[in-house]
């Protein structure tokens, strides 16, 4: 019984986030929503040779064979950094449900999406992947990729996706979603922190009526409870990365984006009016939560598998 | 990382189970607040006590059985898992039992701590005062040297005084030192409830019963050996454990699971469920087991030497909130019934003292934000 993280993975996450703290992955996301995706490429690469895209496949695969807590880690610095590109569904959903060479590649680091209807109807960044797949009802084909659909999040790109051929060997998509939904979780999760942590650092510098608004008490108690809700979702997001059910995933995405979506609201009234322009970073995170909420199932979806679990317990 | 218990927790968990499933009273019993109730939980603390279960954390000497913290809190999960009696010594074995651990002599850890863990002996807690709320450190009670008798003279008047109705013993801070400021000249003392001088007025609370009460203090004379660490550093001692009562232990982190798992059982035999209650039970359930989660990860912390510090007033605001949304999701399922007083109506009114007691969430807000976000102060005299 020990319910924190090893050495060997608080070592990881400081390693991501040196690496995404020098990179400048905001410029990258601003280029990525403006159709320039070189930036985000070059970033995907150094990623994937950090192993990210490769952790949940197996090692016989080509991958690490690690398990869904380091992906949760992983994702939460993606989230934390708003590092575009299709991670939910390469390092989740498609390292979990392909195999044989497909699963091998996604190990080496090429960008894939996949579009799973009617929870997730468009593929995120189709037209950057070099893979594209659709899930159908158990199963899997590859993707032909169509009209492009605009998303809340300009960092966002989707695309409508109809069946090409089958996929000749599949792995476990059901478990891939589940692993989809544990990360879209987890880069909520990275979100909310980092629109706290800018919303402080805002407040104890910006001053009115002469004197910082982070000393009002209108102001800090918003904020603690953002720390307040994040505090107890990130414990259903490590719980469900080491049991990943149903129940406790769908648990930890409600949770996660509760905490994050309460970080983007508050985060976005304390900074008063300069949040609320394109030209502030802070707007990267708050559209981003807004699409991430409803992303692999929305509350109300994942409330009702909850709800499911605790009604047919005897 | 892992949620996995050993062969030993699991042995003792299985022991707890068991022994509670056999033992725990098929009626609950009358409440605390009632002189037959509180006589009745008292018994319930000794038949606990005999079996090395009352305070399984201490040490045997002290009827423990020097448990490690993860089978302390295997311990409180089971025990509300079995629907057990409320803990009518929580006051003494909860909060002030680590500060007689800290900062009591050996002397005084014989004589209190044995009478505390078998329920005889019942403590309750003196903080606040009319003028002193959730400003503490106003607080006005005075101790008055007495060198010839070798203690002190307490004056003043304590309220909101829990278990102090029927309690025999109470602790709580006086102003040994006029001079000096809010948090110094401070001191903890301990005294008899039946002592000369102490007029113990009992109090109704919301439920009609008497779980607090006020202490009027008339020249009340207290020993040296009854004062908790040393004079003049009341604060410091109090503050030393004033996470353990925001946080860990003031609500037991096995309650709210099964608090949740009730919740969910009331759910499944309605037969049809109010349209919105099933949003209540959900989010219910998610916090309750967030905030299992929470603890266990709180455990693993203090188990590698960690602290708690600041982390318990973010704890404390989020089980008061979810115990309160908790028992009115019951009262919501339970439609037209819910009027009737019963376990859901006295759960609820008890839940709506949680986000007061302890120091308000207000209070505990303000915590979060400067000591954790690093938030300014406000300027004095704003507050």
């Amino acid at each position: 019984m020990r319910f924190e993280l090893t050495e060997d993975q608080r070592d990881f996450a400081e390693s991501l986030d040196s690496y995404l703290s020098a990179a400048d992955p905001i410029a990258a996301a601003r280029s990525w929503a403006a159709g320039d995706p070189d930036p985000g490429r070059t970033m995907w690469r150094r990623l994937a040779e950090q192993g990210v895209p490769a952790l949940l496949v197996p090692e016989d695969s080509g991958g690490a064979g690690a398990t869904p807590v380091e992906l949760v880690i992983a994702m939460e610095a993606i989230g934390f950094h708003a590092v575009p590109g299709p991670w939910v569904e390469s390092a989740g959903y498609l390292a979990r449900a392909l195999a044989g060479p497909e699963l091998e590649a996604i190990a080496e680091g090429a960008m894939a999406t996949v579009a799973a209807p009617p929870v997730t109807p468009y593929a995120l960044d189709a037209e950057q992947a070099e893979r594209v797949y659709l899930a159908t009802d158990g199963g899997l084909t590859s993707g032909t990729v169509g009209a492009a659909v605009a998303s809340v999040d300009r960092t966002r790109h989707l695309h409508r996706v109809t069946a090409g051929s089958a996929v000749d060997q599949v792995g476990d998509p059901a478990a891939g979603f589940e692993m989809a939904v544990l990360a879209t979780a987890a880069q909520l999760m990275g979100a909310g922190e980092r629109m706290l942590r800018d919303s402080v650092d805002y407040v104890k510098q910006r001053r009115q009526f002469g004197r910082e608004i982070g000393s009002y008490q209108a102001i800090k108690h918003q904020l603690a409870d953002v720390r307040i809700g994040l505090d107890f979702a990130r414990p259903l997001l490590y719980g469900a990365a080491l049991d990943p059910n149903a129940r406790d995933v769908s648990a930890a995405k409600v949770a996660c984006g509760d905490a994050a979506y309460r970080a983007s609201r508050v985060g976005l009234q304390v900074h008063g009016a300069i949040g609320y322009t394109m030209e502030f970073d802070l707007s990267l995170w708050i559209t981003k939560v807004r699409a991430l909420a409803g992303a692999w199932g929305t509350a109300a979806f994942h409330r009702n598998r909850v709800l499911t679990a605790l009604t047919e317990v005897g | 990382m892992d949620l996995t218990m050993s062969p030993a927790e699991l042995a003792f968990q299985a022991e707890v189970r068991q022994w509670l499933a056999a033992n725990v009273p098929d009626e609950p019993l009358p409440s605390m607040d009632t002189a037959a109730g509180f006589a009745a939980h008292q018994e319930w603390e000794a038949r606990l006590a005999r079996e090395g279960l009352s305070v399984v954390s201490w040490p045997r000497k002290y009827h423990g059985r020097e448990a490690s913290l993860i089978e302390w809190v295997i311990f409180e999960e089971e025990y509300y898992r079995a629907g057990a009696p409320g803990r009518v010594s929580q006051n003494g074995i909860f909060l002030l039992a680590p500060i007689i651990f800290d900062h009591g002599t050996p002397e005084q850890q014989d004589r209190f701590l044995p009478s505390m863990a078998t329920g005889e002996q019942v403590w309750a807690q003196a903080w606040s005062e009319p003028e002193a709320g959730s400003d503490l450190a106003s607080l006005r009670s005075t101790a008055r040297r007495d060198d010839e008798r070798g203690g002190w003279v307490l004056n003043g008047q304590k309220t909101w005084s829990s278990r102090a109705a029927y309690a025999h013993w109470g602790f709580g801070l006086f102003r040994s030192d006029p001079e000096a400021a809010r948090h110094a000249g401070l001191t903890y003392f301990l005294f008899p409830l039946d002592a000369t001088g102490i007029t113990v007025r009992p109090i109704a609370q919301l439920d009609g019963e008497a779980g607090f009460a006020e202490l009027f203090f008339d020249d009340v004379f207290v020993p040296d050996e009854d004062v908790l660490g040393a004079p003049g550093d009341g604060w410091r001692v109090a503050m030393s454990t004033a996470g353990n009562e925001r946080g860990l232990s003031l609500r037991s982190p096995g309650r709210f699971c099964a608090a949740a798992d009730r919740l969910a059982e009331l759910y499944r035999s309605t037969p049809e469920p109010p349209v919105g209650t099933e949003r209540g039970l959900v989010d219910a359930w998610i916090r309750a087991q967030a905030y299992r989660l929470y603890t266990w990860g709180t455990v693993s912390r203090l188990a590698d030497g960690g602290e708690m510090g600041a982390a318990g007033s973010v704890n404390k605001v989020f089980w008061s909130e979810l115990d309160v949304a908790l028992h009115e999701t019951a009262l919501d399922l339970l439609g037209p019934e819910a009027e009737v007083a019963g376990p859901w109506t006295d759960g609820y009114l008890f839940s709506l003292s949680g986000p007061i007691y302890a120091g308000t969430n207000e209070i505990q807000r303000n915590i979060v934000a400067e000591r954790i976000l690093g938030l300014p102060r406000e300027p004095k005299g704003t507050r």
